[in-house]
This record gives C-alpha cells, sequence and structure tokens, in this order.
C-alpha cells in the first residue's frame, strides 16, 4: 500500500502528529501563527473521541491543557508571541506538579504583539527561564515540515516519559510553509505513553520516590485519588515545606532530565567531519546554513553544519567536543543572540563566535552566512 | 532543472497564496519534484502587498524563500516595485498590463496582458484572476506540465466552480502564450 501523502504547513502537520502520537485533548485560544494547529485538531478530535476546547484566554487554555492531562488524555496547546507569556504562570504549575503536556509555540516577532505575521526564534529563552523558579526545559526545534509532524510524536513522548510539560518551538516559517509530507503508519514510529501506577489505589503516592525519578502517575477517573497543587509538596501531594523533602524534591526534578540528556538531545552533524568552521543552526535558519555550507563546499571551504533539534536542554557536550576541532562558530539567528550565547558558554574562549542577527521579520539569507564566513580568522 | 524559484506578487485578497500553493501541489504531489512553498503578509485580512512563493527542485529544498527570481507575477505596481529587485537576468516578469504601467528596468522577459479583467469579464468571476495568473505562469515557466498544472488546479476546488476554474486555468495558458509571441 503506498503512504498517505500529502502537501500542508508546519502547523497541520503538527496537528497530524500529535493526532498520531495518541494526542486527545487540545485546549488553546487562536493567534497568529499558531492558529491552523487548532483548526485541524477542531475538526479532527471530535472524530476520534477527543475534546478541543477554545478557553477564553492563553491562561485559562494552558489551565485545561493541565487539567486534561490529569484526566489521562495527552493533551496540546498551541500559541505564539503574547500567548506564550501568558501561559508562563501555568507552564510553571505544570513543571512542579510533574504533568506531561506540549505546548506549541510558533515564534513571532516580539515582545508583546511585535510582528504577529513576521518569523522570528526569539523565544529560546522565554521558553526556558518564561516561567518563574527552578526546573528543567525540554524544547524541540523542527525545521520541515516532516520533522515539524515527527516531532510532535517525540514531544509527546518525551512529555509521557519524563511527566513534564514540554516545548515545540518552530519559526514562522517553518510552521507556515508548505511541503510534501508522509503521513507515518501506524507502528512506524514509537509511541510512549506514561506509566500508569503498579498500587493499589489506597497506596498511591503521586511524587513516590521509590519509584525513580519519574514517579507514575494515575489518571483522574481511574479510581485513584491524589492531591495536586503548585506548592512544593511531598511524595503523597499535600503541601509541605520540610527543608529536605522540598531540596529533594526540586533536584528530583532536575535531574530526571539532566541524568537522560542523551536520550533527549537530538541534534544533526552535515558535512563536520573536516570543517574548520561549523555553523550552529536551528529551525529555517538551518535551512539557510545547509544551502551556505553547500555552496562555501563547492569553493572549498571547510565549513559544515552542526543542527540543533532538541535546544532544551542544549546539547553542551557536543558544541564543548567541536570548540576543540573548529576555529569558529557561526550562529545565524532571528533573534538577537540567544543562541550565541549558549555556544560561547559551551565554547569556553576555544572558538571564535561570529553571530548573524536578524529580528526584522526578513529571513537570514544564505549569502548572509556565506558573507560572515569571510570574517573567520 | 536544479532550482527554479517563482515569485506570486499583488494585494492581499487576491489568492496569490492559493496560486502559489496550487503550483507547489503539482510540482511536489502529481509532477514528483521537490517543493516548497511559503508566503508573507501583512496583519491585514485585505490589501497590502502580498507575496507567496514557491521553490521547485529536483534535490530536496533548503532554503525556502527566493534568492534570485527566476519568474515574477506581479498584479499591483505596489507589489512590483516592491518585489522585482530580486529578478534574475532573463527571468521572466509576468504583469496585469491594467495595473502594472511602471515596468522595472533590466534584461527580463517581460510578458503582460490583462489577468484580471481576463478573469473578470472573459471568464466572468474576478475571483479566479489568480487561476488565470497560474495558467500564464505554468505557460510561460513550464515549471511543470499543463496538464499536472490543471489537475492540481481542480483538486483544490469545489464541485459547483470546476468549468469556471478549468475555463480561468486554459485561458490564462492561452493568453500568456499569445502575449509572449
Amino acid at each position: 500500500m503506498s503512504k498517505k501523502v500529502a502537501f500542508m504547513q508546519g502547523n497541520e502537520a503538527a496537528a497530524h502528529g500529535a493526532l498520531y502520537a495518541g494526542c486527545k485533548f487540545f485546549a488553546g485560544y487562536p493567534i497568529t501563527p499558531s492558529t491552523e494547529v487548532a483548526e485541524v485538531m477542531s475538526a479532527e478530535l471530535p472524530k476520534i473521541g477527543g475534546k478541543f476546547i477554545q478557553m477564553e484566554d492563553e491562561i485559562g487554555a494552558m489551565a485545561a491543557t493541565i487539567g486534561g492531562s490529569l484526566a489521562g488524555c495527552k493533551s496540546l496547546t498551541a500559541t505564539s508571541g503574547p500567548g506564550m507569556s501568558l501561559k508562563q504562570e501555568n507552564i510553571g504549575y505544570a513543571c512542579i506538579a510533574e504533568v506531561p503536556c506540549v505546548i506549541y509555540n510558533v515564534m513571532r516577532g516580539g515582545p508583546s504583539t511585535g510582528m504577529p505575521t513576521g518569523p522570528s526564534q526569539s523565544d529560546l529563552m522565554s521558553a526556558r527561564w518564561g516561567t518563574h523558579g527552578d526546573h528543567a526545559t525540554i524544547a524541540l526545534t523542527p525545521a520541515s515540515v516532516q520533522e515539524t509532524y515527527d516531532m510532535m510524536v517525540r514531544a509527546f513522548n518525551l512529555a509521557e516519559k519524563y511527566r513534564m510539560p514540554v516545548h515545540v518551538l518552530p519559526d514562522e516559517i517553518v510552521a507556515h510553509m508548505r511541503e510534501r509530507i508522509e503521513f507515518r503508519e501506524q507502528g512506524e514510529l514509537e509511541v510512549i505513553d506514561r506509566t500508569a501506577p503498579s498500587v493499589p489505589p489506597a497506596e498511591y503516592k503521586p511524587y513516590d520516590p521509590q519509584f525513580g525519578d519519574v514517579p507514575p502517575l494515575a489518571a483522574f477517573g481511574s479510581g485513584y485519588k491524589f492531591h495536586v497543587t503548585g506548592l512544593n509538596k511531598a511524595a503523597d501531594g499535600f503541601p509541605t515545606t520540610k527543608a529536605n523533602l522540598v531540596q529533594a524534591e526540586e533536584e528530583r526534578q532536575i535531574r530526571k532530565v539532566m541524568a537522560n540528556v542523551d536520550d533527549i538531545v537530538d541534534f544533526e552533524e552535515y558535512k563536520l567531519d573536516d570543517a574548520d568552521i561549523c555553523v550552529v543552526a536551528f529551525g529555517s535558519t538551518s535551512r539557510s546554513a545547509r544551502y551556505a555550507v553547500n555552496e562555501a563546499r563547492e569553493k572549498g571551504v571547510k565549513v559544515g553544519m552542526f543542527r540543533i533539534k532538541t535546544f532544551w536542554p542544549f546539547p553542551d557536550k557536543q558544541i564543548k567536543a567541536l570548540a576543540g576541532k573548529v576555529k569558529a562558530f557561526i550562529v545565524p539567528e532571528m533573534n538577537l543572540g540567544m543562541c550565541s550565547l549558549e555556544v560561547e558558554r559551551c565554547a569556553q574562549g576555544k572558538a571564535q563566535i561570529l553571530g548573524i542577527n536578524r529580528v526584522d521579520g526578513e529571513p537570514i539569507n544564505p549569502d548572509q552566512i556565506l558573507e560572515k564566513m569571510k570574517e573567520v580568522k | 532543472m536544479s532550482r527554479y524559484e517563482l515569485r506570486f506578487s499583488g494585494a492581499g485578497g487576491q489568492g496569490l497564496i492559493t496560486a502559489g500553493i496550487i503550483l507547489a501541489e503539482a510540482a511536489s504531489i502529481h509532477e514528483g519534484k521537490q517543493a516548497v512553498q511559503s508566503q508573507s503578509y501583512g496583519p491585514e485580512a485585505r490589501g497590502g502587498a502580498s507575496k507567496s512563493e514557491v521553490i521547485i527542485a529536483d534535490a530536496p529544498v533548503d532554503y525556502p524563500k527566493v534568492t534570485k527570481c527566476d519568474a515574477l507575477l506581479a498584479l499591483t505596481q505596489e507589489a512590483c516595485d516592491k518585489y522585482s529587485h530580486d529578478l534574475k537576468e532573463g527571468g521572466i516578469l509576468l504583469y496585469d498590463t491594467d495595473l502594472v504601467t511602471k515596468l522595472p528596468a533590466g534584461n527580463y522577459k517581460k510578458v503582460g496582458f490583462n489577468i484580471i479583467n481576463t478573469a473578470k469579464n472573459e471568464v466572468g468571476r474576478e475571483i479566479v484572476a489568480n487561476i488565470v495568473a497560474l495558467g500564464a505562469m505554468i505557460a510561460l515557466t513550464g515549471v511543470v506540465s499543463r496538464e499536472n498544472g490543471e489537475k492540481a488546479v481542480l483538486s483544490r476546488v469545489p464541485a459547483a466552480f470546476l468549468e469556471l476554474n478549468k475555463k480561468a486555468y486554459a485561458m490564462g495558458f492561452e493568453k500568456a502564450l499569445a502575449a509572449s509571441k
């Protein structure tokens, strides 16, 4: 049987990827340039017994997404720009309460209303630190329509596996451009579901450390009763201010991610084997970078690309290793230097770092990257 | 053909994004090539300069936007002024002769006819001006076959409007051929 193919937008593919992953609940508030996700989910979820709800605003939408997940449904919300700012409070709630869910945030110009229809890559730090307090973050950055579909499946898998919110951060170009896509057949991609409790309801504790760093999560309505709060909590889910418990809980929540970076961090190395120059790129900008690398290679320039697919946790180990091999990193990004800062931190002064930064609503084109290569010392 | 870059430009609401999508679909679904379609538009729903870009290639398309435009459609003077700067030497400029009167200087193949008027008065509905333009663009560039272009148009259109769009596509195709002679 031939595969089902379609020609569609990144946003539409994101919705279909979520459905493949088993998403049964979407709560959102429409906002350009993310609205197509809500459109597709509103049409498709009712057909499979799922629920779509448009909330009164993004704060409510994030709260509903958390509620949907606690009721046992894989849950998704989609937003952009100022909508992301509003979701931050409840994203913190999902972090501390350890509720798996996926936040699909199409990066547009900002701050505030900014440029609603212009592309941007400036929500990297807001995904990482937008909600207050110490917490781990997982964020993925797709570069094509097919990859957006596949990464949504991965985002749900990571959310379920590590019991936490996961961000998917396409830029507006990836979200709105159209490409051919192959729908995955059942069984073709791995689909992970959260671990359900193995103990009877009377013995269940939602944050029981005896089950490891990712305790099983029961679904409300399945006979398990437990307490969920935004306060620091003990193993039974009820608030605590006991210093040793709070410290241990906070550390566990970060450890569950940082002890598994090799499982979480995904990347692509392109023509880096003999490279003197490494372009570090992600999202649509990596497509300009690939074009530029191919052009430069034809002229004999030893340049390659490190393409970030998991932005958070940042691929520290890989960039550190490259810093010992290449002369320079070129970091093109549609913001004023967020990724550069991370590359600089990892490179520890071992390589030159050249940023290309655009926030004018226009993409970074291959010529700009080619020009920058001339500045390498 | 390693990489062919097209841009459809005009005002918001003229159906340029749809025209781009149909062309890219014709290339990637019906012709088995690689294609990417993207667009840029302002926050307003109607009016304002709007563009839709299509890159068609034999190999996967990396940079999804136009670098050097092989073929440009301009349906308004504003769009022509704004989006003709990176038209390749020897490239194709297709324009509406009623709406674009000042053509950019340069060594292009300039082909014009009254695209919107054709849709309105000869096909019967102004709304299909984008399909007239699409037919014309395919005739001039040959990036996809006439048949595959028509297939892509008809697979996007509601049943009640099949004949209208078929006529618009054919008329655009023929008029462009006549105008380029």
